[in-house]
């Protein structure tokens, strides 16, 4: 039982997976279960700030769950809306992503293979900068005495200066610009390997041009559409930099509350209550939405 | 424009096909140089050539992928120039079939009837009737991953031909298909094709796929089209070094004419002793530079010495390519040069038929060469 087991697992290749899957097991599951335990505990005035889960005496092992940081999420006003901004934010910024990307990708998919290789290199090239930096640079874009600002008024557009900055229109574009490539890439993958003949075919057969993207390669690149909206809407959701850099008073979003639940506030075990729900707002909708496409693929 | 006589008249049976002028240029090369053809209704007919000879591209300037650079295209009548593929009476079926993947055979078929909004029950029986001829109703609800290169043929064939096409391309119809099923495909797609009564133009390289698809072929290098004429024409009488070559294997003998009357030619070749005598006139000049063709199949290989004046070589067997069903022989000539004979392996062991290093003569007949100008 043990060789069929062996033969199973085949050891070569096991050890070539062996090892990313370590390396998810102890800077992934542990650091999760350290926070799902956190989100259980209590919040008291030590070291660490919190209570342990497990309590020792008099003979008596008790378990104390305290579910009062869940519940205290549904209480307050603020956790339920700046969950829904979340999604709200990162869904639209997700769209906008796709129909600005989409024609992108298509557009560098169709060139010639001299050409693509430049236009390729121009999509990855700015992420060679820090993150942070290309998003603090927006401010000096944004702001009211910045790049647009000044350019919109030497040009005698606008009189006073469009107020962009802190608010979340700036915060939508911080998004869609740092995770665009994100978007562009998986739906080049696609679109390079999408067989020309059969748009050829679509029209042969009497398809117009928009009715050709519709039937043949939308559905052809569906794959791409996926991979691609989910690089970007996962760490949209849970983004902080851009809305601390970008966004205003107005923008809530479940990163800002995060940091200062735990930073501010310093209420660690609500603060992996958040997490801990933001996580299953994120894993629940994409389990149940690759159930059922293997499904439908049956 | 005005320098084309019968463009635009109402199309007849045999010019249903109008191809005026046309010329393609890509970069400043001449994919397509200047190429006029007429294509009668129903008729089969193969564009022959070596990849890059623009076969292609005039297919592809037939259903519209590709617009001519200058010259016109008539079909049944009507000026294709400023009409895109999605409305032309034209259908494809392309070289990889060009299968949507993501839809079963039936949606496949279907597609083009959809476009055009045919009511739903029509657009069922339609696909169901052309499923039918092409032998696939078991397969309706399969997708194309899951069925063999002789499937995907026919169902790109049904899906070419629902919409009533007035005009059916081919591209390439048997390159994605291994030898054997090639054989009998070709025939059976003939078979539907004459069934439907569609007009058709066809691409290929393979002389073979011409010579046994096509009522007519036309011959195409460097953009243009060199002879058109049926099978048999373009083998028998090739009209050019190239069309002889590329059709069958071929001798030539350069020389040049001594003899010209109206009923025979003959020729004196420097290499060979024996002059050439070919029993049809040509239009030339006395001395001018000639190329007489002869198949290798005319030859006749022999011991004895042939009696005649005329069209003999004597050489010795360098080689024997076997065939089964016939075999080749390469007879060096005195000077070096080697002569291709075909030989019928009418017995199974032949004692006296000639073999390697053995002195022979090669004859044929009057009737056999073909003399090429050009």
């Amino acid at each position: 039982m043990i060789r069929k087991f062996w033969q199973r697992i085949r050891p070569g290749h096991g050890s070539v997976i062996a090892i990313p899957y370590l390396w998810l097991l102890l800077f992934f599951l542990i650091p999760f279960i350290i926070v799902l335990k956190i989100s259980f505990a209590e919040m008291q005035l030590a070291m660490p700030p919190f209570t342990d889960l497990t309590e020792y005496a008099e003979e008596r092992l008790q378990f104390n769950v305290n579910l009062g940081n869940y519940l205290y999420l549904l209480t307050d006003d603020l956790y339920v809306s700046s969950y829904f901004a979340s999604l709200k934010i990162a869904f639209i910024s997700t769209v906008l992503c796709l129909l600005i990307g989409y024609p992108m990708a298509y557009a560098i998919a169709r060139s010639s293979p001299a050409v693509r290789t430049g236009l390729l290199m121009l999509i990855v090239l700015p992420s060679w900068t820090s993150f942070l930096i290309r998003v603090y640079a927006w401010i000096g874009i944004l702001k009211n005495n910045g790049l647009i600002n000044n350019a919109l008024m030497a040009m005698g557009i606008i009189d006073e200066p469009l107020h962009i900055l802190h608010t979340n229109f700036a915060v939508y574009i911080g998004i869609v610009y740092a995770y665009l490539p994100f978007m562009i890439l998986p739906l080049y993958a696609n679109l390079v390997k999408l067989d020309y003949s059969l748009l050829e075919a679509a029209s042969d057969l009497g398809a117009r041009p928009w009715k050709t993207f519709l039937t043949v390669t939308l559905p052809l690149t569906k794959a791409g559409i996926i991979a691609g909206s989910m690089l970007v809407f996962i760490p949209a959701v849970g983004e902080f930099v851009i809305p601390e850099l970008l966004g205003g008073p107005e923008t809530l979003m479940i990163g800002k509350v995060l940091w200062q639940e735990f930073f501010n506030n310093r209420d660690w075990p609500v603060a992996s209550a958040v997490a801990i729900v933001m996580l299953l707002l994120l894993v629940v909708p994409m389990v149940l939405f690759h159930h059922y496409q293997n499904k439908e693929l049956e | 424009m005005n320098a084309i006589p019968d463009a635009g008249k109402p199309a007849t049976k045999a010019n249903y096909v109008q191809i005026r002028n046309v010329t393609k240029v890509f970069d400043d090369v001449y994919a397509v140089d200047d190429v006029s053809l007429d294509i009668s209704q129903g008729e089969i007919f193969a564009l022959l050539g070596s990849s890059g000879c623009g076969k292609s591209t005039l297919l592809r300037m037939l259903a519209g992928f590709e617009a001519p650079t200058s010259g016109s295209i008539f079909i049944d009548g009507v000026d294709m120039s400023s009409i895109p593929p999605y409305r032309r009476p034209v259908n494809m079926m392309f070289q990889s079939y060009a299968l949507f993947p993501h839809m079963t055979v039936e949606q496949n078929v279907a597609f083009g009837l959809k476009q055009e909004g045919v009511p739903r029950r029509l657009i069922a029986d339609r696909v169901q009737q052309l499923l039918k001829l092409v032998r696939m109703q078991p397969y309706a609800r399969r997708k194309p991953d899951s069925l063999s290169g002789g499937q995907r043929q026919r169902v790109a064939l049904a899906r070419s031909l629902v919409k009533q096409p007035k005009l059916l391309l081919l591209d390439e119809p048997m390159a994605a298909l291994d030898k054997k099923l090639r054989e009998q495909m070709q025939l059976e797609l003939v078979d539907i094709i004459e069934s439907v009564g569609v007009t058709c133009v066809m691409v290929t390289h393979d002389q073979h796929e011409a010579m046994t698809m096509a009522n007519r072929i036309g011959v195409m290098d460097e953009g243009r089209i060199l002879q058109i004429g049926t099978p048999t024409e373009i083998y028998e009488m090739p009209n050019c070094r190239f069309t002889a070559g590329f059709v069958g294997s071929v001798n030539l003998f350069e020389g040049r004419v001594v003899e010209d009357e109206p009923g025979y030619v003959v020729i004196q070749s420097e290499d060979l002793p024996q002059k050439l005598y070919i029993d049809h006139g040509i239009t030339g000049t006395m001395d001018m530079q000639v190329w007489v063709a002869v198949r290798p199949e005319k030859i006749l290989v022999r011991r004895q010495r042939p009696e005649s004046e005329y069209n003999w070589l004597q050489g010795k067997v360098r080689d024997i390519a076997y065939f089964g069903s016939h075999s080749i022989y390469h007879v060096a000539l005195p000077g070096g040069r080697v002569v291709m004979a075909h030989v019928s392996n009418q017995q199974r062991d032949c004692e006296d038929c000639p073999t390697w290093e053995d002195e022979v003569f090669l004859s044929w007949e009057g009737n056999s060469g073909v003399v090429l100008t050009r």
